[in-house]
Order: C-alpha cells, then structure tokens, then sequence
C-alpha cells in the first residue's frame, strides 16, 4: 500500500511538471488558423512564429461546409480562416465575420486588382485572397487514350473503376451540372435532380470520392482520371510526368480562397498581422510554390520559378477563363445540395 | 491425425490474417520508395521525419497525457464510487449500474455526438479540457464494472470487524477494502489507460484547435494518402507495446489471459 | 459498512457528463430551431419523419447489412479458434490468448491504415498478385474491403467471449457425453455448442455494435462511396450542421442497440455481470 501512494505522488509530480511545462511554454500569444490540408508552406508557420514571438496552433479542415460548421457552431475560435468565395458571401451575411482593419495589412496593396472587390465581399472589407483556380481533370496520359476536353469522359464506361471524383458536394454537383450544361449555380429543382441521376449513373464508374488523398493516389497511377482543384494538378505533375490536366470545354468553376477573420477570434491584431505577413511577396511566392495554386498576389509572381509563373494550369489564359464561373452562396439549396449528395453516397 | 495438422494450419492462418498487415506495416517503414508496393532499400529516414513531424510528436503528447490523467482521475473516482455503490440499497444499486452501462453500450459516436453537444451547450471552448473530460466519462465506467465482482468477492464483514476493533472508516478503507480489491483497481487502471490511448471517435468530436491525439492525426494523414512517417509511427507503437507487455509479464509472472477480461 | 456517501461525486459526474448529454440529444431530437438557447426550440416530429424517406432507411439498410455480414464471418472464422484455444493446455492457451488481444491493443487507426498499404491498387498484395504472374485485382474501395476491415478490427471480439465460456465448461460432462456413446460431432451440438451460446451472443453484440456504427472503416477502407449510419450522423454534426436530424439520426441508433442488447441479454444468465461484456 505504501508503495502504491508512492507511486501516485511521483506519477501526480511527474504530470504536474508535466502540465506547468506546457503551460509555461503557452505564455505566448497564440493564435489559431483553419485551413484546408496541405494549404501552406509549414516552414512559413514556423518563421512566423519566431519573427512574431508566438505560437501557432495549425487546424485544417477540408471542405466549406464542415469549417462553416465549426465557426458556426462556436466553441472553438479560430483567429484566422480560409473559405472560399460562396462561403465567405454566407458568412458576411450571417454576421460571422470581422471587419478588417485594412491599416494593419499594408500588404494588401501586393494583391492583383483582378482579385478585389469581387462580388462576394465588394471593397474587401472582410477577406483578403490567397489563392484561386479552377476545377479540370486530371488524367495520366499513359491511361487514357481519348481526348480529355469534357466532363464526358467520366462518364465513359471504357474508365470503369479509374475515376476519383472530389468528396464535396458542392463541386460534385457542380461538375455533374455543367456536363449536362446547366450553371453551377442554378435554382432549378429540375435541373439539380438531374444532376443527381448523373452522378448516381456515373457512381458504378467511380473508383472512390475523395478530398486530399488524390494527389497520393494520381502519383501512384491507381486511378486514371481525376477531379481536381487547379493547384493540385501541379503537385501532382512535380512527382509524376505522365499526369495532364484539362479544363473541360463546357466551363468549370473559378474559386477564390481567402483570408477572414471570424467573429470570436480572440486575438485579432496578432490575426493580421498574420495576413499581412502572408502577402509579403517572398512569402506568398513560398506558400504558392508550395502548394502548386494559383497565387493572388501578383509581386510574389516574380520570385516565382518559371515552370509555376508560365504554367497554363496555375495561369489559365483569358480564354480558357471565358466560361468559367464562380460559386454563390446556395442559402436555402443548400439542403437540397445535402440530400442529393446523402443519395449518391447511400446508391449501391 | 489429420484434424491435428488442420487444426494447426487453422491456427496458423488465422495469426497470419492477425499479424500478417502489421509485420508488412513494420518492414515497409524501412522502405526507401514512398510508394507502397515495390521495395527499393533500407532507410532510416521516415523514422527521422516522424521525429521531426511537429504534428505528431504534440499528438503523441496530449495523448500519452490524457491517457495517463484520465487513468488515474478515472481510476480515484471510480473506486471510491464503486465502494458506494455496492453499499446502496438493491434498487438504487441497479438504477446507477444502469446508467453506468450506456456509455459502455451506447455506440461511442453516441457518446461522442452527446458530449460535444454538452460541450457547445455550456459554451465551454473545446481544447484540452473538453478531451480530457470525454475520456474521463467513457473511462470511469470500465473502472467501476472491474472493482464490483472484486468487492462481491470481499467478505463483507471483513470492513466492519475492523471498525468494531476500532477502526475510522477511513482507516479500514486504506488498510482492509482497499487492498482486498487491488486486482480490480489495476485492472481497471489499465483498461482506462489502453481505452484513452485507443480512442479516436471520442476524441474526434471533442478535440480542439492545437490538441489532438494520435489516431486523429493518423487518421488526418491517412486521408492525406499513404505516409510511411505512419508506418514508422506503428512499428514504435508496436514495440513499445511488447516492451510494456514484457515489463508487465514479468512484475506480475501470475497468468493473465485466463478468463477474457484482459483486454 | 455503508458508505454509500463515497458514489455521491460520480453520481454528480454522471448527472453531468451521462445523463445531460443525452437529454440535450433527446431534446434536440424531438424540436426544431436555433440550438444555441432552449427558447428558440420549438417541438417536432419532422427531423424522425425525415428519416422514413428512403434514402435514410437505404442508409440504415446497408449499416445493418454490412455489420450483420461481418459478425456472421466473424463468428465463423473466430468459433473455430476460440474451440481450438480453449483446448490447448493452459500455458500455451495463456500465450495464444496474448497474441490475439496484442494487435488490440494497438491504435485501431493504424490496423486499419495497415490495410490500406496493403490492398491499394499498387499494393503489398497486387504486388504479390502480379509477381506471380496475374492481373492486379481491385481490391479496396468496394464492400469487401470494408468488410475485411470491420472483420480484421473486431475478430477479437468474437473469438474472446467464445472463449471464456468454452474454457470454463466442465471436462466431466463431455466425458460423460463420449461414455454414453455420443461421437465428435454429436458431443459437439449437444454439448459443446449450447453450452457456449452465452458467449456466442457476447461476442456477437461486441461485433455487431461497432460495427454497424463505424464511420472510419468505411470512410478509410471504403473511398468515400458509403454512406454508413455512423457517416451519416458525422455527417449531419460536422458537415451538414443539422443536429436536430443528427440527434434524432443517434437516437434512432441508441434505440435500436439498446433493444438488441435487451434481446440478447435475456438469453444471456449472467445478470449484472461485471466482466460480462469485457
């Protein structure tokens, strides 16, 4: 018995050093990002925690919806977060965002004009953008032999068990609603009903939907064809010569990922300060060649290597932008969206 | 006999199917090649990056801590209720006993979905706390089931012989229940402490920003692709693992393993 | 002695931490309305109703389906070995038993990411597969896979329960069956077999509930094409954000497991068994 209260008090020690250590090392100010996976470079997180004297606490999430979820639901307060453009038009509207002090983030003067002032935050008064792109297809030209020009071809059966497509609604949808030539943003039941019946006859072709795991897999050459986010395609190119990518004749969407500040972000300064130190253009130009999109901020192009600045897929010409469009906010679809999407995934 | 020989074969593939993907997991994390199939020579490397994978070495921390924590509260609170409860009445005895079991029974992403509801609706900011008040609630349950047959074993007049000989309650809990359910206190200590450590759903729903455990950031890797940095992470598991079983083998050469309840 | 008194701070702690949380659950289920105040709530019967569309049910179907398949190959893979383990001599039985809990104890991601490296398209197996001189097969993201996986994670499950009541069976009555003549397999269904049905049944609720609400197996193992029960209430809580329906989503699943465990422990004789399930 003796022995066993020895234990506990020396186990009780051991964890309150324990506990003072860490506690001691969380003096700093902190501040908490949400990001997407893979979405910047860690060695800048870690520059910035020294430049700054603090702590960076790095979250990831990995579509919209489930960030809209957490900061929606509180409990958790993110200091800086990076939705998309439909996400960031729902967030302003429900009051879930800080305005910024545009005073504190000199950098923003570094952002492209063609990328303010956009409609889902006229004048920028809540976002500053990161990066954007568009959505294509990836396809490893030793696999496929037709031409890879239209959201068609992943409803060819010859590519039975080859095709990933992305594990978000929104984007599935939306590709199934260009195929069959509608907008991305309709509001017409009909035309979203279709939709589902596309994806659903496509579901037997499917090899498995996916979020950040597609670029291990299309290096991999497990699946031929691929949904992916522009940047990706890059990433992949850079581990695997064989893979292309296209951006279907029909259009595709054009999306922009920004940085906001929630509403119960607890150290807003610290906040941005962090957005104007990612717009440094060094900075910047390391975040983008790290994760292979397409950066905003157009001083970071020249540290930019050429392979990226010159890239047609990070790049697109204003011809290849011509049909492309941009996501809004489906407010009262957006159940709608989610019962299309429990029906794919429920289809055997 | 031939039945021998199948039996054997039996016994042998069914080990095979047990061990046979953590042995392939162990071997590859001396892979050179990312990719998973082809062999392409012995590396220490991805043993390197696991060291300096920022992520999961903080993962790795909060969860050997919240493990060790939610042992030991888990365990204190579970004793000393599993004393009282087996001095209740028949009734009261069996509504605690009940309610005691949902958590045991309830599928755990119940009882994920259910605290993080708690959480949110007291407005407590997930972290630290919430994950280690989660794993304390689902822990406190096995503590308790593993100290009840061993204070039905006790004889029950063991405590009051010491208190008519002059012994404060207190006193005879130290010096008489105490040590007669031992057994069950440590069995309940480390099932806790596997139970913390294994947990993923649980801990899924209730972690917070900068706090997460081991399975979660597997979890989030392994949804990145495959990275042999976790099949470096898995041979240690492994072997740290055996290493414990051994130390704990030979403190207590008492055979474990004789009824199912060791696990 | 009574010192019912000491139980007092974990009954405080279960009120808080047990029985709250699933009233709020309970609560939710049953309204509608803005979760962050009760006043906004308003009673309901929709989010219940919802679930009767054939979409959900689908989705309730396959679960059940799939954990029902698993815990019948399970049983089947694991009574042979639980047989062949309780008739070692107990030394060897002690160390058979060691090395069925061992992988158990290691982190329930990482069996499960083990497969993942080893079904892939380019994978340990079809590496395997096509060194021998086959076709690679398609081996993960499809219902056998995640059946493997659900097979793998809760074979110990099954086989342990089964076990502890093979062991404990006494060697006289068998004998006693061979004295009057019964064969093997005789021996067997009259003796052996009923006699380990309590743990067949432990075993089968300690497969069956996981399983059916696993979310990480399909997701992991099954490439994002299933929607399993479990998927569906992670879905609605952390992505869809309707807690409501993911409420109502769990109580239908507490429900439904808390039933199957009723009906299963009436078969079961140990009564307030501590040990029972572990």
């Amino acid at each position: 018995m003796k022995k066993n209260i020895k234990l506990f008090i020396t186990l009780g020690l051991i964890l309150m050093v324990g506990i003072l250590s860490t506690a001691c090392g969380e003096d700093k100010p902190t501040i908490n990002v949400y990001n997407w996976g893979d979405y910047v470079d860690p060695d800048v997180i870690r520059e910035f925690e020294e430049e700054f004297g603090v702590k960076v606490n790095y979250d990831t999430f990995a579509t919209n919806e489930d960030m809209y979820v957490s900061i929606k639901k509180g409990g958790t307060s993110y200091d800086v977060v990076f939705p998309s453009d439909y996400m960031i038009e729902r967030m302003i509207e429900e009051g879930l965002l800080e305005k910024l002090n545009k005073d504190n983030i000199p950098n923003l003067a570094n952002i492209d004009e063609r990328f303010l002032d956009l409609e889902f935050d006229p004048n920028n008064e809540y976002s500053v953008p990161y990066m954007w792109g568009t959505v294509g297809i990836v396809y490893n030209k030793n696999m496929v032999d037709d031409v890879v020009d239209s959201w068609d071809i992943l409803w060819n059966e010859k590519y039975e068990g080859q095709i990933l497509m992305l594990d978000s609604q929104r984007d599935s949808i939306g590709v199934a609603l260009k195929k069959l030539g509608y907008s991305m943003n309709t509001r017409n039941l009909e035309e979203l009903e279709e939709a589902k019946e596309e994806l659903i006859k496509q579901k037997p072709l499917v090899y498995a939907y996916v979020g950040d795991e597609v670029k291990d897999l299309m290096v991999a050459e497990e699946a031929a064809l691929a949904v992916v986010w522009s940047g990706e395609a890059i990433a992949i190119g850079r581990e695997n010569d064989n893979v292309e990518f296209a951006i279907p004749k029909e259009g595709t969407n054009l999306w922009f990922d920004c940085m906001v500040i929630p509403k119960n972000a607890k150290n807003k300064e610290l906040a941005e300060e962090f957005i104007n130190f990612m717009n440094r253009p060094e900075i910047a130009a390391r975040n983008t060649e790290y994760v292979g999109y397409s950066t905003a901020n157009i001083k970071a192009l020249e540290y930019l290597p050429d392979y990226i600045r010159n890239s047609s897929v990070a790049y697109p010409s204003d011809e290849e932008l011509q049909n492309v469009e941009i996501f809004k906010d489906p407010k009262d679809f957006l159940s709608v969206y989610d019962e299309i999407w429990v029906e794919v995934k429920a289809q055997r | 006999m031939v039945s021998r020989g199948l039996k054997r074969l039996y016994t042998f593939l069914m080990f095979l199917f047990i061990y046979a993907p953590i042995v392939v997991l162990i071997i590859f994390s001396f892979n050179n090649a990312r990719t998973r199939g082809t062999w392409s020579g012995f590396t220490l490397k991805w043993y390197a990056e696991l060291f300096r994978d920022k992520e999961v070495l903080t993962a790795l921390y909060y969860t050997i801590l919240v493990a060790i924590l939610s042992a030991i509260i888990s365990t204190i609170i579970g004793t000393i209720a599993a004393i009282g409860i087996y001095g209740m009445t028949k009734v009261r005895r069996k509504i605690i006993l009940n309610l005691n079991y949902l958590p045991v029974l309830n599928p755990d992403i119940v009882t994920a979905v259910s605290l993080m509801t708690l959480f949110r609706f007291l407005r407590i900011e997930f972290g630290f706390i919430t994950l280690l008040l989660s794993h304390i609630t689902f822990c406190i349950p096995y503590v308790i089931l593993s100290i009840l047959p061993k204070l039905r074993q006790m004889n029950k007049h063991l405590a009051e012989a010491a208190m008519d000989l002059g012994a404060t309650p207190f006193y005879a809990l130290r010096k008489v229940i105490i040590p007669e359910i031992k057994p069950g206190i440590v069995t309940g200590a480390l099932l806790a402490f596997t139970l913390s450590i294994d947990d993923f759903v649980i801990s899924f729903f209730n972690k917070g920003p900068g706090v997460s455990n081991i399975s979660i950031t597997v979890y989030s890797m392994a949804r990145r692709g495959i990275n042999p940095v976790i099949n470096a992470l898995s041979a240690l598991m492994f072997t740290g693992l055996i290493i414990l079983l051994l130390i704990i083998n030979s403190r207590s050469s008492k055979s474990i393993g004789e009824r199912g309840d060791i696990i | 002695m009574r010192m019912k008194w000491t139980s007092y701070p974990y009954i405080l702690w279960m009120i808080i931490f047990i029985v709250v949380p699933l009233a709020l659950i309970l609560l939710y289920s049953f309204t509608v309305g803005e979760e962050g105040g009760i006043t906004n709530l308003r009673f309901s019967l929709d989010n219940f109703r919802r679930f009767l569309d054939p979409k959900y049910l689908d989705v309730l179907w396959i679960s059940i389906n799939l954990a029902l398949k698993s815990t019948l190959i399970t049983m089947v893979l694991g009574y042979p070995l639980a047989m062949i383990i309780a008739k070692e001599k107990p030394k060897k039985r002690n160390v058979m038993i060691l090395l069925l809990v061992i992988p158990m104890w290691m982190n329930f991601l990482l069996r499960t990411y083990a497969w993942l490296t080893l079904l892939g398209k380019n994978g340990f197996i079809n590496y395997i597969i096509t060194k021998l001189g086959f076709a690679p097969l398609n081996l993960i993201y499809n219902d056998r896979a995640v059946l493997l996986g659900m097979v793998y994670n809760f074979l110990p499950f099954m086989v342990l329960p089964i076990y502890s009541v093979l062991v404990k069976i006494d060697k006289s009555l068998i004998e006693a069956a061979e004295d009057l003549g019964a064969n093997k397999f005789e021996v067997f269904s009259k003796v052996t077999f009923p006699l380990s049905i309590p743990g067949i049944i432990t075993g089968i609720t300690m497969v069956f509930m996981p399983a059916v609400s696993t979310f990480v197996i399909s997701r992991l193992l099954g490439g994002g094409q299933y929607m399993l029960i479990g998927n569906l209430v992670e879905q609605q809580y952390l992505w869809v954000g309707d807690w409501h329906f993911g409420s109502a989503i769990s109580i239908i699943m507490m429900a439904f497991i808390l039933v199957t465990m009723a009906i299963t422990a009436k078969f079961d004789n140990q009564k307030e068994g501590g040990g029972g399930l572990w």
